[in-house]
C-alpha cells in the first residue's frame, strides 16, 4: 500500500517535471500473475534504464498482480494493459477471443511467447514424515494434498495436468508422446482411464480447495494444514530460506510438466495509447541477456542457452513434457478437463 | 381539494420526493437487477434449468447457502435477543463499549473477519485446537460457514430488537407479575408478542445478508464442491471461466428464492402485528 502510494506520488512528480522540462514520459501497464512480483520489480528498473539510454524517453512501468484468470478478466473488462505476462497461454487466448489481440499472438515472440519457463515443486513438512518423493505418493491414504481449484487458479491447472501427464508417462513408457498421437490405441485409452482414476484419488486427498496459489500457500504454511503443497518451482525456490525456517522442505518430482508462462502485447490498447513500440521492446528485452539473467536470478528457467547454463545448478535435472505434446495445447486441455462438465467437474460428482 | 387540509411536511412536495425515490431506487436497485434478468434471458429455458437449477453441484451450493444462512439467522435471533435484553434492561460498567462492539462486524472488512475466524477455528487455532480432539471440526466444514454467518448477522439481530425493547415499558411486566403471571408467562405472553415483529425483521435481515455473504465465508469454508461450496463462490467460479450467462442464471435463482422467502417472512410479520 505504502509502496503503491510512493509510486503514485513519484509518478505524479515525474510526470509533472517530465511535462515541463523533458520530452514526454511514457507509461506502460504490465498486467501479470501473482509470483512475478519480484521478477518484474527488478526487470522494470533495468528496462527503464535501457530505454532511456536507447531513445532518451522516460518510461514508467506500472505493475498489476493477481490470480492469472482474474487478471485476464480485468483486461477483458477494460483494464488498459499494454502488455500481459500471464501464467498460461489459455488466459491470453481468452483475451484474444474478445478481439483485443490477434489469434496467432503466440507466434509473434520466440519460444511460443514464453521468455522464461518454470515447473512445479512439492513442499512437504520438515523431515518429510510421510516420505513423499513424487506424484505417485499423492494418492496414498492419509496423505493430505493442498492444491488450489483448477477452475480459478492458473498454477492449479498446471498441477492437475502434471499429475495426469505423469500417469500417462508411467503407463505408456518412454515413447508416450508418440503413442498419444493415436488416441484410439487401446493402451492409450487404458492409460487415460488410469490417469482419471489417479487424479480422482488425489483430489479425494485434498481437504481445502483454495481459489489461488497464495491462498493455498497460506493454508499450508500458516494454518499447517496438509502434508504436501504443490506450487510453482520459482515461487518455492525464491522463498526457500523463509520456508526452511517455517519447517518445510522442497521435493521436485522427476517427471513433470514444462510450465510456459506467456507474454503478449495487447494490440487494441497499445494502438489507442500509442505505446506499441515501447511495449514491443519491453517484451523483447525479456529475451535479451539482461532479461534472461534476471529471470534466472528469480528462479525462472531461462530459455536462452547461455543463461540456462549459468543457472542450471539451481534447477534439478528432471524430465519435462509440454502441454502441446501430451494434451494437444491449451484450448483442447481446457475443453476436456476444465470446462463445465469436464473431467475435473466429474471428480466431484458422486 | 382543500389545500389547507393537507398536513405540512418538512420536505417539499410529494411529487418531487416520490420522483426522487423512484429515480434513486431505479438507478441503485432496479436497473442492475433488471440487467441480471436480461443477461440470463439470453439463455434458453432448458439451458437455464440445466445450468442453474438441476445441476447437482449448483443444487448443493443453494442448499448450503440457504441452509447455513437460515441456521445462523435463527441462532442470531435467539442470542441477539439476549444481547439486546442485557443492553436495554441493565446498567453496568463498560456498557457503552459492549454496545459499540455489537456494531463491529458491520465495520470490519468481511475478509478480515473470515481470516480471523479461520485462524481461530482451524485445527491449529485456539478454539479449533480445543474442539478438534473432541471430534468437532469447525473450519472447512459447513459448521464453519454458520459461525462466519453468525458473526456477520449479529448486528442486525441486536439492532432491530433493541429499540422495540426500549419502547416497552417495564410497567407492563410489573403489571403482569402483580396479576400473578410467572416468569415464563411474562416472557411468552407479554414480552415476546410485543417484540416478535422486530425479532422477525432482525431474522430476515440477518438471513438475507447471510445468503449473499461471500468475503468471510470464502476463507473458512474450504470450498469443496458438493460439500462446502457456497452459491456466491460458484458465481465467481463461473465468471472466472468467462461464463457470465451461467453466473447470471445462478444470481437470478438466488434472487428469486431469497425474495420469496423474505416476502413470506414479511407476511408473517404483518400477521403477527395484526393479531397482537
Amino acid at each position: 500500500m505504502q509502496k503503491k502510494l510512493i509510486g503514485a506520488i513519484l509518478a505524479v512528480v515525474l510526470f509533472g517535471f517530465g511535462g515541463m522540462s523533458f520530452a514526454e514520459t511514457i507509461e506502460l501497464l504490465n498486467v501479470s500473475y501473482d509470483p512475478t512480483r519480484e521478477l518484474y520489480r527488478e526487470f522494470n528498473d533495468e528496462f527503464v534504464k535501457y530505454w532511456k539510454e536507447k531513445t532518451g524517453q522516460a518510461v514508467i512501468v506500472r505493475q498489476s498482480h493477481g490470480g492469472s484468470g482474474k487478471q485476464a478478466r480485468a483486461v477483458i473488462d477494460g483494464l488498459e494493459a499494454d502488455v500481459v505476462t500471464l501464467a498460461l497461454a489459455g488466459d491470453v487466448d481468452a483475451i484474444s477471443e474478445r478481439g483485443l489481440l490477434p489469434a496467432d499472438w503466440q507466434k509473434r515472440l520466440p519460444g511460443n511467447s514464453s521468455p522464461y519457463t518454470s515447473t512445479l515443486a512439492l513442499l512437504v513438512r520438515k523431515g518429510n514424515p510421510k516420505n513423499i518423493k513424487s506424484w505417485g505418493d499423492l494418492t496414498r491414504v492419509g496423505v493430505q494434498v493442498i492444491t488450489p481449484n483448477p477452475k480459478t487458479s492458473g498454477v492449479a491447472r498446471w498441477n492437475y495436468l502434471a499429475i495426469w501427464g505423469y500417469v500417462l508417462r508411467r503407463e505408456l513408457g518412454k515413447d508416450y508422446v508418440a503413442r498419444l498421437k493415436n488416441p484410439q490405441d487401446p493402451a492409450v485409452i487404458a492409460a487415460q482411464d488410469k490417469a482419471r482414476a489417479f487424479i480422482t484419488k488425489v483430489f479425494k486427498n485434498v481437504p481445502v480447495l483454495d481459489s489461488g496459489a497464495r491462498d493455498a500457500t497460506n493454508t499450508f504454511v500458516q494454518r499447517r494444514i496438509g502434508d504436501v503443497l504443490i506450487n510453482w518451482e520459482n515461487e518455492i525456490l525464491l522463498s526457500s530460506n523463509e520456508l526452511a525456517s517455517a519447517g518445510v522442505e522442497i521435493v521436485i518430482p522427476e517427471v513433470s510438466i514444462l510450465a510456459e508462462p506467456t507474454v503478449a502485447v495487447v494490440d487494441k490498447n497499445v494502438d489507442r495509447k500509442g505505446t506499441r513500440s515501447v511495449a514491443q521492446a519491453y517484451l523483447e528485452y525479456l529475451y535479451s541477456p539482461v532479461g534472461q539473467d534476471i529471470a534466472g536470478r528469480n528462479y525462472y528457467r531461462p530459455t536462452s542457452r547461455e543463461a540456462a547454463a549459468k543457472y542450471s545448478k539451481q534447477f534439478p535435472k528432471i524430465e519435462l513434457f509440454t502441454i502441446d505434446d501430451v494434451f494437444g495445447g491449451w484450448p483442447e486441455a481446457t475443453r476436456v478437463h476444465f470446462a463445465d462438465g469436464g473431467e475435473f467437474d466429474r471428480i466431484y460428482i458422486p | 381539494m382543500d389545500l389547507k387540509g393537507r398536513r405540512r411536511r418538512v420536505l417539499p412536495g410529494f411529487g418531487i420526493t416520490m420522483g426522487f425515490t423512484l429515480t434513486y431506487l431505479s438507478l441503485m436497485v432496479l436497473i442492475p437487477l433488471a440487467g441480471l434478468f436480461i443477461m440470463s434471458s439470453r439463455l434458453s429455458w432448458t439451458d437455464f434449468f440445466s445450468r442453474a437449477v438441476l445441476d447437482p453441484r449448483v443444487l448443493a451450493a443453494y442448499r448450503l447457502s440457504f441452509g447455513a444462512a437460515f441456521i445462523a439467522a435463527t441462532i442470531n435471533a435467539l442470542f441477539g435477543f439476549v444481547v439486546a435484553w442485557v443492553l436495554v434492561r441493565y446498567r453496568f460498567r463498560g456498557k457503552r463499549i459492549v454496545d459499540a462492539l455489537v456494531d463491529l462486524p458491520f465495520a470490519l472488512p468481511t475478509a478480515v473477519s473470515g481470516i480471523t475466524l479461520t485462524t481461530l477455528y482451524a485445527s491449529t487455532g485456539w478454539v479449533g485446537g480445543l474442539l478438534a480432539p473432541l471430534g468437532i471440526p469447525v473450519a472447512y466444514t459447513p459448521a464453519g460457514i454458520v459461525v462466519a454467518l453468525i458473526l456477520i448477522g449479529l448486528p442486525f439481530a441486536v439492532r432491530t430488537v433493541q429499540p422495540a425493547l426500549e419502547d416497552m415499558d417495564v410497567e407492563l411486566e410489573e403489571a403482569a407479575t402483580s396479576l400473578g403471571a410467572g416468569r415464563l408467562q411474562v416472557l411468552s405472553r407479554v414480552i415476546l408478542p410485543a417484540i416478535l415483529p422486530s425479532i422477525l425483521s432482525g431474522f430476515t435481515l440477518a438471513f438475507a445478508r447471510g445468503i449473499g455473504e461471500f468475503g468471510s465465508v470464502y476463507f473458512i469454508a474450504g470450498n469443496m464442491p458438493m460439500k462446502t461450496e457456497i452459491a456466491p463462490l460458484l458465481i465467481i467460479i463461473k465468471l472466472e471461466q468467462y461464463d457470465s450467462l451461467g453466473a447470471a442464471a445462478i444470481g437470478v435463482v438466488m434472487l428469486v428464492v431469497s425474495f420469496s422467502m423474505i416476502f413470506i417472512i414479511n407476511m408473517l410479520q404483518f400477521w403477527s402485528r395484526r393479531y397482537q
